[in-house]
């Protein structure tokens, strides 16, 4: 049975940067990436999407100490999938914000199919790419966006 | 338990974690409100228990156990590690003194009760449960249970545990409030001794 955790670093890393894509994908775009698979694969949940809270912390304060900052709605869920033979080949995991349990299923499955080297060009190429770049898209129009309205403050110093 | 869990071979827990855990609760409190009384577990698993544990010694800690509850596992259950701390989140501890829940699959083996966590008299409740797995559970004959939840007299036999076992436990019985509950389980069965329950050989 092939070891599903990655073991390198850089299998990880890999690994962290596909979950981020997906995990900032939303409900609609991962179902659609879901539906234009050729070949879906059998599943069992690992387990089930469940709900929780998490604690954000953040070094907001002036001193730089962690700072609880709130509480955050999350989605967690755990699939394997299942080869010809009805076998569990590799287990995928999701965690997504918010309470979209179907979401973090997606997301474990999409990470699972990853893992697996006879899928995972394909994903790659047909799910992440472009869902990265439709991300990275975004994230430069609301950069311009806000980059239009940046203010830079300073302080005069006042001659003696 | 050591390493990195093997994802690929664990199997689901409840199929439905608030159902499953409800049900499952209901039935122990059934059983541990009537001590020695047989009761089928009706939770249902996603998979395989994890062997060699059956169904209803998985359901039971399932229910009962998470991250503030340490587990001590028997040499025999020790394949069942990972499971418990991925579906529960308990940690597993090595010593069984330092268990609020043990499980037992070898029950032959198992160490002398006295070795768990028998709680204080100020807080009986900082105490160990045992699960204990046995070869078969009857009604009406066997040892004779007295006390609280029994009309009269309960009989229950177990089959599979070690001659001391109930030497031990008569032996705990003084140090009330102090001492431990079992919950002995069977396949999908399950019934309880709880400390309070008084026994006859």
């Amino acid at each position: 049975m092939p070891d599903t955790i990655p073991t390198d670093d850089r299998a990880r890393t890999a690994r962290q940067a596909w979950l981020a894509v997906l995990a900032k994908a939303s409900l609609a775009e991962l179902e659609a990436a879901w539906d234009e698979l050729a070949e879906k694969p059998a599943y069992r949940r690992l387990r089930p999407g469940e709900t929780g809270l998490v604690m954000l912390r953040g070094r907001i304060g002036g001193t730089g100490q962690p700072f609880n900052l709130g509480e955050m709605a999350m989605t967690r869920a755990a699939v394997q999938l299942l080869d010809t033979a009805g076998q569990v080949s590799y287990a995928g995991f999701g965690h997504v914000a918010g309470r979209s349990t179907r979401r973090a299923e997606l997301v474990a499955l999409f990470d699972a199919m990853l893992l697996d080297p006879a899928r995972h060009a394909v994903i790659t190429a047909d799910v992440v790419a472009p869902l990265a770049a439709r991300q990275q898209t975004s994230k430069a129009v609301r950069t311009a966006h806000v980059m239009a309205s940046k203010v830079d403050f300073f302080t005069m110093v006042r001659g003696e | 338990m050591s390493g990195v869990l093997d994802f690929a071979r664990l199997e689901p827990g409840f199929d439905d974690a608030v159902r499953g855990a409800q049900i499952s609760f209901r039935a122990l409190l059934d059983a541990m409100a009537h001590p020695g009384r047989i009761v089928t577990s009706p939770a249902s698993l996603g998979g395989a228990p994890p062997s060699p544990l059956g169904p209803a010694a998985a359901a039971v800690v399932l229910t009962l156990c998470d991250i503030d509850t340490p587990i001590w596992l028997d040499a025999a259950s020790q394949p069942a590690a990972g499971y418990f701390a991925f579906h529960c989140g308990a940690p597993v501890v090595d010593s069984p003194a330092g268990a609020r829940f043990a499980v037992i699959a070898d029950a032959a083996m198992m160490p002398p009760l006295e070795c768990f966590a028998l709680g204080s008299d100020e807080f009986p409740e900082r105490s160990a449960t045992l699960v204990i797995q046995v070869a078969d559970l009857t009604n009406g004959s066997g040892i004779a249970l007295r006390g609280p939840g029994i009309r009269g007299e309960a009989w229950l036999g177990v089959a599979g545990l070690p001659a001391r076992f109930w030497a031990e436990r008569t032996a705990l019985a003084a140090l009330f409030p102090r001492g431990l509950d079992v919950v002995f389980v069977c396949s999908d069965q399950l019934a309880a001794l709880p400390r309070s329950t008084q026994i006859t050989l």
